[in-house]
């Protein structure tokens, strides 16, 4: 009974709303990942459920309390902030069973449970040593076990990984996953890197100006994105936006052959302005009178910049976006 | 074979550059403070020349004056409470404002100024402003203290009141001054830190005790090592406020060694307790260092 439930949650400062109206379940033990560009709203939501900031109007359940009025104590929950937030002068070991100590659990406890949580995030080496003599890697691991050790939950992830160098932060994300899964937590997790969303999420909130443009598992938010805004966040490339009338269809990169194609394809015509390599496919962008269309095409290409090229691709492949952005077929 | 000697001279040059460069630094270092104590030392072994008996080694016969001289032994015992008193207190003090003014506050810029004025003005205008609060007879504390039945109390002109009555002052001076150190240490403190600990379940004074005190420690150590040496150095409101007295009550080590040196024109014995001043203040500072090293964590 640990799933978080946000109803009609609203927060502004002096005139700017960050979140509005922002309504959301998590079911417990799922991984849901809030996603947006900058300045969306997403980390002002993840600090509304933590009790960090007040909100102006709506509630926020964790567990089925209503934790609205409660201090981030009260809530059950713990978090990862994007800084770490690990005290400088005290020690790994120190650092993870902060936590246990101002809630006075016994010493034989704290030690046991230590000792576990160090094992599962790989620190047992380092216990002794302080914040500021440990890699980033290291560092993350320790927020992590700061995390875990304290059993809550719910546990809220703030940015974890953008802190880390690219190799790191794909180890990292499994681990997380795996991790989330074994000890069954409810995990919210706030990015703006679409990869670590789409690799790690039961379900992909995405978020624009405080509000949740479309929530649903990965896949669907990659097949079916429910409004333009959707359509050009994720994937990369991103889907291909291309007018026709005052629709805006939206074709994803794989999905466009060169050529001619069956007789019901739908086709457009444009000059090559680049073509990048990137070992398993190629992405080819071609301009055309009304947009630019990027086209993933299978292993190395013989295309350069300038040919001038028809692409086509099946209608049945494509989104069709109305005026106002909204999907409609 | 030519290479070596132009590789030699090229670093003899660049020595050269690197000696003429430090040489202001060094010539006023020495010339105002290393050449000055070895002849301070010096004089503290030889008699105060008269003009019929010129200066003469004595060996250790100051330092045997010196140790029987109840006023020294007055002024070093009043200098001990004048520092262990006052030092704490402004840094205590010091810390709990800048604690305050750090946290939400309407007019904390107000507030901050408010501090720090104190230590803007020079000691002397300390000293006349606290004159006329101490006055027995308009004074302002003389005036707060009449409803409760106590008038014409001469705090300045009593043995028992008069050192405290400094202490309040140098306090009331040196705390503004170390809050600014303070605040500039909690300012760099992350807040992240602050809500890591919320959501742990730390209070506020668990937060404080356990995270921002330890983090504090090497803003604690240089204000601290500052306020020893202050607690010593500073006695400029002692000469416009008591003049050392009553009955040597107020006097200090510093005090006695200008009293001994320029009223009385003892120059050797004058030396010899700067001696002894210059020997407290270096083992003050290294005691500090060694011991609190230990325990202050630098990021």
């Amino acid at each position: 009974m640990a799933a978080v439930t946000l109803s009609n949650l609203t927060k502004s400062w002096s005139g700017i709303t960050a979140v509005n109206d922002v309504s959301l379940v998590v079911p417990e033990g799922q991984l849901v990942a809030l996603l947006g560009p900058s300045g969306c709203g997403k980390s002002t939501t993840l600090r509304l459920i933590a009790g960090l900031e007040e909100p102006v109007s709506g509630t926020v359940m964790i567990g089925g309390r209503d934790v609205t009025k409660l201090p981030p104590s009260d809530r059950r929950i713990s978090m990862v902030f994007q800084s770490y937030a690990l005290f400088p002068h005290l020690t790994v070991a120190e650092n993870i069973i902060f936590g246990l100590k101002v809630r006075k659990v016994a010493r034989a406890e704290r030690d046991e449970r230590l000792k576990k949580v160090a094992d599962i995030v790989e620190l047992a080496p380092y216990l002794h040593r302080k914040p500021g003599q440990l890699s980033g890697g290291q560092r993350q691991r320790v927020a992590l076990a700061r995390a875990i050790i304290a059993e809550q939950p719910v546990c809220l992830m703030d940015e974890p990984l953008s802190n880390l160098d690219a190799q790191l932060r794909h180890e990292m994300r499994v681990e997380i996953r795996a991790l989330q899964q074994r000890l069954g937590m409810t995990m919210v997790y706030v990015t703006h890197d679409q990869t670590e969303a789409m690799t790690m999420a039961d379900t992909v909130v995405l978020m624009r100006k405080g509000q949740i443009e479309q929530a649903g598992p990965p896949a669907e938010l990659y097949t079916r994105p429910a409004t333009s805004f959707v359509a050009s966040f994720i994937g990369a490339p991103a889907m291909n936006l291309v007018p026709e009338q005052d629709d805006l269809l939206g074709i994803r990169p794989e999905h466009i052959g060169l050529g001619q194609g069956p007789d019901d394809a739908v086709r457009r015509q444009g000059n090559v302005i680049s073509v990048e390599y990137m070992g398993a496919d190629t992405i080819v962008s071609l301009a055309t009178p009304e947009s630019r269309i990027s086209i993933r095409l299978p292993g190395a290409s013989q295309i350069r910049v300038g040919d001038r090229l028809t692409a086509h691709w099946a209608s049945s492949a494509q989104c069709r976006f109305n005026a106002r952005g909204q999907r409609i077929n | 074979m030519p290479a070596l000697p132009l590789r030699m001279m090229t670093g003899s040059r660049n020595s050269l550059h690197a000696w003429l460069l430090v040489l202001p630094a060094c010539v006023l270092l020495a010339a105002f403070t290393h050449i000055p104590i070895v002849t301070t030392f010096i004089h503290s072994f030889y008699s105060t020349p008269r003009p019929r008996r010129p200066s003469r080694f004595v060996g250790l016969d100051n330092y045997e004056a010196m140790l029987s001289d109840p006023i020294f032994w007055k002024a070093l015992w009043n200098n001990a409470i004048y520092a262990l008193t006052s030092v704490p207190i402004s840094i205590a003090l010091a810390m709990l404002m800048a604690l305050f003014v750090n946290g939400k506050l309407r007019g904390k810029g107000f507030v901050r100024l408010a501090y720090f004025t104190p230590t803007v003005l020079p000691m002397i205008a300390v000293a006349n402003i606290w004159l006329f609060f101490y006055n027995p007879q308009y004074g302002l504390i003389d005036q707060l203290l009449k409803p409760f039945g106590i008038v014409g109390v001469n705090w300045l002109g009593t043995q028992s009141t008069a050192l405290w009555c400094l202490i309040v002052v140098a306090v009331w001076k040196e705390a503004g001054f170390f809050m600014i150190f303070y605040l500039a240490a909690l300012q760099n403190i992350s807040p992240d830190l602050r809500e890591a600990a919320a959501i742990e379940g730390a209070s506020r004074w668990t937060f404080f005790w356990r995270v921002v005190f330890p983090l504090l420690m090497p803003t604690t150590l240089f204000v601290m090592v500052n306020a020893v040496i202050n607690a010593f150095r500073l006695v400029d409101h002692i000469f416009v406020m008591t003049g050392g007295g009553p009955d040597n009550s107020t006097s200090v080590l510093l005090f006695h060694i200008y009293t001994v040196g320029f009223r009385f024109f003892d120059q050797a014995y004058a030396a010899t307790l700067t001696m002894v001043l210059l020997a407290i203040l270096a083992l003050i500072a290294i005691g500090q260092f060694v011991l609190t090293d230990k325990r202050v964590h630098y990021e």
